[in-house]
């Protein structure tokens, strides 16, 4: 929403201008401060060696690491691979979309 | 490796597949076969069913502000990346040109460093297909069924061979 203000140059004359509209913050500085967490949800087309390669690649775990994390999607229906801040967690989520894996953040409440 | 997919249903589809170098070969191609390679390209396209697209461009996240803030800015960048990788499987099988009977024993060579475009592609294309045809876990484990029955049974043909496909390359890439 924009708002006009008059304003007075000089006496007798006044000229119109627009009121500078703050544009509505979309994430507030405590709201980036909640920690996030990215979690990959099963999937019973992607193969299991695929998940695993794009999780040492997305998040540079070693094999082992990436392996147990696909299990726990496979046998637990997801898992968490990362937590921290919005904006890193934004950027795994598209990684792992860009895998086409099923992946979402979610706030650590 | 030769591989020969021979459930007990019918004649066996034969292909070798190995690693030449910086790349990686199907050779002795069955023209099925080569037909479904062929295919892998337009398997990708998910319109007509919103479900394949959906699952192509899943959500993030259950709240709605950061669905919408993707759908601007993310999606889009989503949608030329899988663009470019179909593309460049495209490019690749233009080798595979040709009517039937020019495609019997065939070699298709896919550079290495078009790994990544055909992992992603195949991911895709199986993506589609199982979508469209909603299999159910029990049936993408289904291995031995025939893929003459009925354009449902070819797909779940097709999910087979591209995993295959995907399991060799990943198996390659990563040695």
């Amino acid at each position: 929403m924009s708002a006009v203000i008059a304003v007075r140059l000089e006496k007798g004359s006044t000229s119109t201008v627009e009121a500078p509209v703050r544009e509505q913050e979309t994430r507030s500085e405590d709201e980036l401060d909640i920690p996030w967490q990215v979690v990959v949800h099963n999937d019973p087309v992607n193969l299991m060696s695929y998940v695993t390669m794009v999780f040492q690649r997305v998040f540079g775990y070693p094999r082992e690491k990436a392996e147990r994390h696909m299990l726990e999607v496979h046998q637990k229906g997801r898992s968490i691979l990362w937590s921290g801040v919005r904006e890193r967690a934004e950027f795994y989520v598209q990684q792992l979309h860009g895998h086409l894996l099923l992946a979402t953040l979610e706030k650590i409440v | 490796m030769v591989i020969s997919c021979s459930p007990p249903w019918r004649k066996s589809f034969d292909m070798e597949i190995c690693r030449e170098g910086d790349a990686l070969q199907i050779s002795d191609l069955d023209p099925f076969l080569a037909e479904l390679l062929r295919q892998i390209p337009q398997s990708t396209n998910p319109d007509g069913a919103p479900a394949a697209k959906a699952r192509l461009f899943s959500q993030p996240s259950a709240e709605k502000e950061i669905c919408a803030e993707w759908k601007s800015y993310v999606e889009p960048e989503l949608r030329r990346l899988f663009r470019s990788a179909t593309e460049t499987v495209a490019a690749d099988l233009a080798q595979l040109n040709g009517n039937e009977k020019s495609l019997r024993n065939r070699t298709l060579r896919i550079p290495l460093e078009h790994a990544d475009a055909w992992l992603n592609t195949l991911n895709q294309a199986r993506l589609v297909i199982a979508t469209k045809y909603e299999f159910s876990d029990e049936e993408l484990n289904d291995h031995d069924r025939s893929p003459l029955g009925s354009r449902r049974d070819l797909g779940l043909f097709q999910i087979s061979f591209y995993g295959f496909l995907q399991e060799f390359i990943l198996r390659e890439i990563s040695a």
